[in-house]
């Protein structure tokens, strides 16, 4: 290094110093008549596809909510005595409990001394050392191979199986995720690709989970929207998936549809008719489909029922069975489990070609292997205590109880949403959210674009600052032009879920005479 | 991408691991696997004093009954208490736990002689890795022209140069000097920068310390001018420290790179934007499986660090026991507590192990004609070179093969024992190496090490 760059920086160095020594105020490099340097790494030079990602659930109106917990904590008045955050789908944070066997089986796995701990039951055991076997060392520490533990992968092919009444299952089709986001993610980065004209397109629902049009811009991948009916309770309509294609081709080469089912934020239930629909479309069309089922325990609805569509596409025979390409993913974060802490998650490819698969494999060995705790509860998801075990009845009564409350809950939301003047409901038929329209007066909406927020932004910030709710706008998700929407989940316990309710329709009735 | 010959390796080890367990006749009765940087997958014991913690937060019933010591109990009520809906199960704020986030903050400002951390500038992650390649999805611009590159050490952690690859950058190696204890000099980082004039444009400087393949911890003055080097040439440093508990060389000590920074002071400890990595996978715990690490970020412009956060939130947030076992890694038992004596003896006896394993590692393979190693200062690896008669080499071009890869492949074959091949780590050209773990029990190590020499001694006299 050139020795007299290496003096000038400690003369600068040690002169500021000692400006500071001295108590003056450091006026950095400007008694030098240098400006303050400018970053190495700024907004204008980052990488811009960065900059377009936003994420909804986790956004601007939660980072308020939680300033509000604060406030709240340091004892700062409010309108409210807590935040009830229905904003996210962590079922856990607002009081589920978790399945006790699954997590005697991780304990166990975490510190093995306890299996001569006779207060654990011994299925739990049997479970966890087989779990053990199939870790390096005996230990959940170690690194596991990149597609996950094969006995985990063998299980969850099992599963699938049952679930799908016989279809089979490969193994080697499984890849364990961290969490499903990470396999979705993995999965657009192995489609986007190509220039201008020819740059991938991805279809994804309006409404839609947010994961995925924050990737699709990272990806610089182009976003094909198409509108699910709200009058038809959310469902797919295919006149509208042609139009959005049709449309599409015109500017970039769509190659894949998403579809979220059960469905996030809308919570409805595809009929199988509307599945067998949408895998006939994708064929015909030649599109890659990848079918987010992460919600299929939670379905409420009678007359609903959740189809996979691996099991519909094969009972469509091998005219589809045999060339759709299809991904499905999993995840333990909802359904009954609610361990969205775990990051465990799977997919299954379906029909995939070879080389395309080499470089998946590959793609996934550079996140070295999911979180193993995380396939290890993945284990037991698949794999549940079977009748005739120690655990079974305890884990048949957590589980059908976790299901039917939740089942009431989103009963109890349509209910009450739906007697508020201004807010129209669809039912939830499945998923862990209500997706209701809400009218908003002409005056709010151009005081809102005055501020320059988006009018659900709007509504919902003021119903946070007055009654403490934390809910998450429709524009996170995607609407049609000029309708507005909120997401809330229905996890909150029944009895703050009435409060919530309550003052939603009493917010909503305020809001609207305040701007009428 | 790359091919990964881990895979025609790792293919074959699961082939021979099948066959032993079917009972087929070999000189050996078990694979030992040094490929990656796994303790526990080598045979070394998780600390007990984590594990309990994560099993009582996992299962709360085991915070009231008596079977694990009061202060684990306490440990994981407590924790419990910061998780939403006090589970293990909830997701946390997209950097972690606020209250462990504050606490690794702390953990860094003691680690630094007291120089101040932000906790709004740590995130916790799914592995070191994770934080890194968000990172350098932040700095790397997929559709520039001409691309992104970042300089990164030769020999180097492969992954981080598939990572970079993969988000469409461009790797800019320089070289370590092997026979200067692998010191990084930054002569070769001008020369290196200078040979990206025209191909790429160089934005960031990725540096590991304590080294990964190669041993070495960097001294202060070569990080003073690393520093220097990154603030004029107007880099971004990315310091990977994964291995900084892992330090064996009496001689050494690991110094982190925003300690360095901070106490050159202004204005470089204002300006050099730099990023820093941990992990709970390396050091004591040797948690590889957990997939915990954390990034501290400064001096990153407030605009960026918006941009930061959202990248992050769509991750969600990182497992939660791996945020707590990187609490327990930095916050461990203190004297006085009652799983401190157990916590330190099992602290010692990695430490001890490490020691022999250090010098039995150095003193064997420099015994060994066609064997050099330099002294393994720190981190998880040996990285000794091969020096193989031309016999071996026309061989391995026979059979199209890289010379170490045909080496680790003969090593695995007959001895069970696997290896990585040095190429995979990208060193000089015309040099060869292995890569392995030497984070094993001491008498796996000395199994591994006389596995070794007798198949080394036997194959420099068949290639002679």
């Amino acid at each position: 290094m050139n020795h007299g760059t290496a003096l000038l920086w400690k003369r600068r160095a040690l002169s500021s110093l000692s400006a500071t020594r001295r108590g003056l105020p450091k006026e950095k490099m400007s008694e030098n008549g240098v400006s303050p340097r400018a970053k190495v790494l700024t907004i204008d030079n980052m990488n811009p596809t960065v900059k377009k990602v936003e994420y909804a659930v986790r956004g601007p109106i939660v980072q308020r909510a939680l300033e509000l917990e604060r406030e709240l904590s340091e004892g700062m008045k409010k309108p409210f005595v807590e935040v009830i955050k229905a904003n996210i789908g962590d079922a856990h944070a607002m009081g589920q409990q978790p399945i006790t066997f699954f997590r005697q089986v991780l304990a166990l796995c975490s510190y093995p001394e306890l299996l001569n701990d006779s207060s654990f039951p011994e299925d739990a055991k049997s479970r966890a050392r087989r779990i053990l076997q199939s870790c390096g060392g005996n230990s959940m520490g170690s690194y596991s191979a990149s597609q996950g533990i094969e006995s985990v992968r063998q299980d969850v092919a099992r599963y699938i199986e049952r679930r799908d009444g016989g279809v089979p299952c490969d193994p080697d089709n499984i890849f364990l995720t961290t969490g499903a986001s990470d396999g979705i993610v993995t999965m657009l980065k192995l489609l986007v690709c190509g220039e201008g004209e020819t740059r991938t397109g991805v279809m994804i629902s309006i409404p839609q989970y947010p994961l995925y049009s924050a990737a699709l811009a990272e990806l610089a991948a182009v976003q094909v929207n198409y509108y699910l009916n709200e009058e038809k309770c959310w469902s797919m309509d295919l006149s509208e998936l042609q139009r959005s294609l049709d449309e599409a081709r015109r500017h970039c080469n769509p190659r894949a549809l998403c579809v979220i089912n059960p469905g996030n934020p809308t919570g409805q239930v595809q009929s199988r008719q509307c599945i067998e629909d949408v895998i006939r479309f994708a064929a015909k069309e030649r599109l890659f489909l990848m079918a987010d089922e992460v919600y299929q325990d939670n379905v409420y609805a009678e007359g609903c029922q959740f189809h996979s569509f691996k099991k519909v596409l094969f009972d469509m025979g091998p005219e589809y069975s045999d060339i759709v390409e299809l991904v499905s993913f999993h995840s333990t974060s909802k359904c009954y489990m609610g361990e969205c802490g775990f990051r465990g998650g799977y997919m299954e490819i379906i029909n995939l070609d070879e080389e395309v698969r080499a470089q998946l494999t590959k793609l996934v060995s550079v996140r070295l292997c999911p979180p193993v705790p995380g396939q290890a509860l993945m284990d037991l998801v698949v794999n549940p205590p079977q009748i005739g075990e120690p655990s079974y009845d305890k884990f048949i009564k957590e589980r059908t109880a976790t299901l039917s409350v939740l089942a009431e809950k989103a009963k109890l939301t349509e209910q009450v949403l739906n007697t508020v003047n201004g807010i129209s409901c669809n039912p939830v038929q499945g998923a862990m959210y209500s997706f209701p329209r809400i009218s908003i007066p002409e005056k709010a909406i151009k005081e809102a674009t005055d501020k320059g927020q988006q009018a659900d932004m709007f509504y919902c910030m003021k119903l946070l600052e007055e009654t403490g709710i934390c809910l998450v706008p429709g524009s996170g998700f995607g609407q049609r032009d000029g309708t507005y929407h909120f997401r809330m989940t229905i996890l909150p316990s029944t009895d703050k879920l009435k409060i919530l309710l309550n003052k939603v329709k009493e917010f909503h009735q305020k809001f609207t005479e305040q701007y009428s | 991408m790359k091919k990964l010959d881990s895979t025609v390796l790792a293919r074959r080890a699961n082939q021979i691991k099948e066959e032993l367990r079917q009972k087929l006749r070999k000189p050996y009765k078990r694979v030992i696997d040094l490929y990656w940087g796994d303790p526990h997958a080598a045979g070394v014991k998780p600390l007990s004093f984590v594990r309990q913690v994560l099993a009582a937060c996992l299962y709360p019933d085991l915070v009231n009954s008596n079977t694990l010591p009061v202060d684990v109990r306490q440990r994981a009520q407590k924790l419990l208490g910061e998780c939403a809906g006090g589970s293990v199960g909830s997701y946390t704020a997209t950097a972690g736990i606020p209250e462990i986030v504050h606490r690794i903050s702390e953990f860094i400002t003691k680690r630094d002689g007291g120089a101040p951390s932000d906790p709004k500038n740590i995130y916790i992650s799914p592995g070191s890795q994770w934080a890194l390649r968000n990172i350098l999805k932040v700095l790397v611009n997929s559709q520039a022209s001409p691309r992104t590159g970042v300089l990164t050490p030769g020999p180097c952690y492969p992954l981080t140069n598939f990572t970079i690859e993969g988000l469409g950058g461009v790797t800019v190696p320089y070289c370590l000097s092997e026979e200067q204890g692998w010191e990084l000099q930054v002569e070769e980082l001008h020369r290196a920068l200078d040979s990206a004039k025209g191909v790429c444009n160089p934005v960031a400087l990725y540096v590991i310390n304590p080294g990964n393949p190669a041993g070495y911890v960097q001294s202060r003055k070569t990080m003073q001018e690393v520093i220097r080097f990154a603030s004029e040439k107007r880099l971004f440093l990315l310091a990977d420290e994964v291995y900084q508990e892992c330090v064996h060389g009496e001689k050494s000590e690991f110094l982190s790179y925003k300690r360095v920074l901070s106490e050159m002071g202004p204005p470089l400890s204002d300006t050099v934007e730099l990023a820093s990595f941990h992990s709970a996978s390396k050091g004591f715990m040797g948690e590889c499986g957990l997939r915990g690490g954390y990034v501290e970020l400064v001096n990153l412009d407030p605009d960026v660090m918006k941009c930061i956060y959202k990248l992050f939130s769509t991750d969600s947030c990182a497992p939660v026991l791996s945020q707590i076992a990187l609490d327990l890694m930095t916050s461990p038992p203190q004297p006085g507590d009652p799983s401190y004596p157990l916590y330190s003896e099992e602290i010692q006896h990695i430490k001890t192990m490490m020691v022999h394993n250090v010098k039995r590692v150095f003193e064997v393979l420099n015994s060994l004609p066609g064997f050099s190693c330099q002294p393994v200062e720190g981190g998880a690896f040996a990285f000794p070179r091969l020096h193989l008669p031309p016999k071996a080499i026309q061989k391995a071009k026979e059979m199209e093969m890289e010379t170490d890869l045909f080496y680790c492949m003969r090593l695995l074959e007959e001895t069970g024992v696997l290896v990585q091949p040095g190429m995979e780590n990208g060193p000089k050209e015309g040099t060869l190496h292995i890569r392995f773990c030497i984070m094993t029990p001491e008498d796996t190590m000395e199994e591994i090490l006389s596995r070794l020499s007798s198949f080394h001694t036997q194959f420099m006299k068949d290639f002679s």
